[in-house]
């Protein structure tokens, strides 16, 4: 276990480090010209321009570079914009070249609602989806177990943004029956901040959860086959606890696998969420960013998301290991 | 007059026997048609016995037993006949009776301990879910008794073992634990579906001496399916050699190893090599493969793959399918063969070459 436990370990700092040394190559080689960007050319002379250059140390060596980033994350640093110089405190992922304030305080408190959006979306997606797909494995072959498939297939083919849109028109903005926007901290009034994200949550889990129904009915309609079901009716069990207890059991496991794949998508794909129902989140920062090529606010979402997702997968790992004592006892 | 107001489960079994199987019948349908995988099985067994179930893979000895169990209730088998234990038709009894009947009164142990123990309970967990399905105890009471099974069946520590997963477990231990499963409420019948098929060769003999050893102590009755002659000649009381689906000879188990009368039986016999110990016998393995179950030509299912059709008048074997008759040899020993003098047969040709030092001349 303790060796599993080291080995994940390793490997989500090996998948950081390459994803950072990404974001700050991204920086210096990527497509966009941070001078021009903080400051486009009619306003700026082409020899500003190149004095920004020189203030950023945008010549200097990548290791240089990427030690200068990190460095200012742990302790902070000075960064100097031609003649002026700004103290960005740490943890310093920078200044933005529009706003020009310390990015971490432009974004910090937007990581709260992107991570209750995903949560709550996961939550909901499983809440959803799992019972329904026990359901149809228990009655497979039968015209419920049809109808059940023939439904998480239409819902599919919706495509999610339109399924968030439709809700938020239709149950929000028109009948009022769900707040229109209202993201509130947890910390605030826990009530009022599952209220809020109450709309998107279902929209987002209803959506997602046909291919949990349709997993989930496959995982346990394998986990009937398997002997250890067959030992389990040999006893004498019920067959509630046969479904209950066996086999949800062994199909527990592969449903928790592919969650911890899905779940950085669903955080990445939160954006669109955010848009249509003005949650103060992540992506909508990332969003803008890139339309006004924001490069330090792009660099540190991007890291900060990957950090997210890299610790749910760790976490996910984690979990897995407890649920199968093949993994945990080695 | 007979007493009608008698419950079915006070009335005895008609021949008295404590497991009676009349003229089973299990059918599947399929989009290929209907598989007949047992096909008219009939068979009896006493408490404290052991029947010995033979036949190649895929001759029907797993769907027969799981019948017994009720384990075909709620699929697309169909089912007919009668399963009479200690008088009581276990397929007419409801669905919740059945439950309640297995692993209280018939328990199974199958061929792979691994795959059938769960791999994400403890051994002790799935043991003392046997105990408290069936016995109002509690969790303390029901550890107590399967870590009791557990020594009685030679896992040594059993205290401690009892918290294992079966992976800590090795082929042999985790047989011993399902043997424990399956004895720890004390069942009238026992099924051990190839229970040493999986495992190694001196781990096998330890498994059957416990299995003999538990059955003179808790007078189950047992059926030991294989397909090991080997097997049956240290284990069974009477045995049942299946081909297809049904029963191609049956009686008592020393009639039906030395005096054998349908030549599928030989075959079996010429393909085990230590039946015998003797070093001259040649092993021949049974030509061919076992029929389709699905839509069975009407002569004899062994015809295509039998060497003795032409002691048989004209094509019999091809258009007539043999009744289980009387062998020669007399008792209770039934054969299905067209063969007259398959006594003499075995004899002069068959013996000969299976166990040449038994020959006298
Ligand atoms: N659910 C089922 N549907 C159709 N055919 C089946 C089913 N279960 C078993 N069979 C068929 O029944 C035959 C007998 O199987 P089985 O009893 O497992 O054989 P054995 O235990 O003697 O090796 C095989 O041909 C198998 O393919
Ligand atoms: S009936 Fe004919 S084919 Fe069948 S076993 Fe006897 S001799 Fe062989
Ligand atoms: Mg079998």
């Amino acid at each position: 276990m303790i060796g599993f436990v080291i080995r994940r370990l390793i490997s989500a700092v090996l998948v950081l480090f390459v994803i950072s040394v990404a974001v700050v190559a991204l920086f210096t080689y990527g497509p966009s010209d941070p001078a021009q960007a903080m400051c486009p050319e009619p306003k700026c002379t082409a020899e500003r321009q190149d004095a920004i250059r020189d203030a950023l140390n945008l010549d200097a060596p990548i290791q240089v570079q990427y030690a200068e980033y990190m460095s200012g994350i742990v302790n902070g640093r000075q960064i100097a914009f031609g003649s002026e110089a700004y103290d960005c405190d740490a943890p310093c992922f920078g200044v933005s070249f529009i706003y020009r304030v310390n990015v971490w305080d432009d974004i910090k408190d937007r990581i709260g609602p992107t991570v209750s959006v995903a949560v709550g979306a996961g939550a909901t997606i499983l809440l959803i989806g799992v019972p329904i797909g026990m359901f149809a494995a228990r009655r497979r072959g039968s015209a419920a177990d049809k109808a059940v498939i023939g439904a998480t297939l239409v819902i599919e083919s919706i495509p999610y943004y339109l399924f968030v849109l439709l809700a938020f028109l239709y149950l929000a903005a028109g009948a009022g029956i769900f707040p229109q926007e209202g993201y509130h901290p947890l910390t605030d009034s826990p009530l009022k901040w599952a209220w809020g994200l109450l709309l998107p949550w279902l929209a987002l889990g209803l959506v997602n959860s046909s291919k949990y129904a349709r997993f989930t009915r496959g995982s346990m309609i394998e986990a009937f086959n398997q002997d250890y079901v067959r030992t389990a009716r040999s006893k004498g069990l019920a067959e509630s606890r046969i479904v209950n207890k066996h086999a949800l059991r062994a199909a527990v496991v592969p449903i928790v696998t592919i969650f911890g794949i899905d779940f950085g998508s669903l955080l990445t794909g939160t954006i669109f969420t955010e848009l249509i129902f003005g949650i103060p989140g992540l992506g909508l920062r990332a969003l803008n960013a890139v339309g006004q090529s924001d490069l330090p606010v792009i660099e540190a979402t991007t890291l900060i998301s990957a950090l997210i997702i890299v610790i749910t997968n760790l976490l996910v790992d984690l979990f897995y290991s407890v649920l199968d004592p093949r993994v945990r006892l080695g | 007059m007979t007493d009608l107001s008698k419950t079915p489960e006070a009335t005895p079994a008609k021949g008295g026997a404590f497991l009676s199987v009349r003229d089973l019948k299990v059918h599947f349908t399929t989009s290929d048609g209907i598989v007949k995988a047992t096909d008219g099985l009939s068979f009896d067994l006493e408490r404290g016995k052991t029947l010995g179930i033979v036949g190649e893979s895929g001759s029907g000895k797993s769907v027969s037993s799981s019948a017994i169990m009720g384990l075909h209730r709620g699929t697309n088998a169909m089912l007919s006949g009668e399963i009479l234990l200690d008088g009581v038709d276990l397929l007419k009894v409801s669905n919740e009776d059945m439950r309640k009947r297995r692993g209280r009164d018939v328990a199974m142990i199958f061929q792979d301990p691994l795959s059938a123990m769960h791999p994400y309970y403890t051994v002790g967990n799935q043991i003392m879910e046997a105990y408290q399905v069936h016995n109002d105890v509690t969790k303390r009471e029901a550890r107590k008794r399967a870590i009791e099974m557990l020594d009685r069946v030679g896992i040594p520590q059993p205290d401690r073992r009892v918290d294992d997963y079966p992976h800590q477990f090795s082929g042999g231990m985790r047989q011993r634990a399902m043997i424990a499963m399956g004895l720890i409420n004390n069942p009238s019948l026992l099924i051990a579906d190839e229970p040493t098929t999986a495992l190694d060769v001196t781990v096998q003999a330890q498994i059957l001496d416990l299995l003999q050893d538990l059955q003179r102590d808790f007078d189950a009755a047992i059926i030991i399916i294989t397909h090991d002659l080997g097997v049956v000649a240290e284990m069974a009381d009477d045995v049942l050699v299946m081909y297809a689906g049904r029963a191609v000879e049956y009686g008592p188990g020393k009639e039906i190893l030395t005096n054998p009368e349908m030549p599928y039986t030989w075959g079996l016999l010429s393909s085990v090599p230590d039946l015998t110990a003797s070093t001259e016998a040649k092993l021949i393995p049974i030509r061919g493969n076992p029929p389709s179950l699905l839509n069975p030509p009407p002569g004899c299912p062994f015809e295509p793959r039998c060497d003795h059709t032409a002691k048989v008048g004209g094509d019999l074997c091809r258009t007539t399918l043999p009744d289980l008759t009387p062998a020669n040899s007399g008792g209770s020993h039934v054969k299905r063969c067209h063969i007259k003098n398959a006594d003499e047969v075995y004899e002069a040709e068959i013996l000969p070459e299976i166990a040449p030092d038994l020959v006298e001349d």
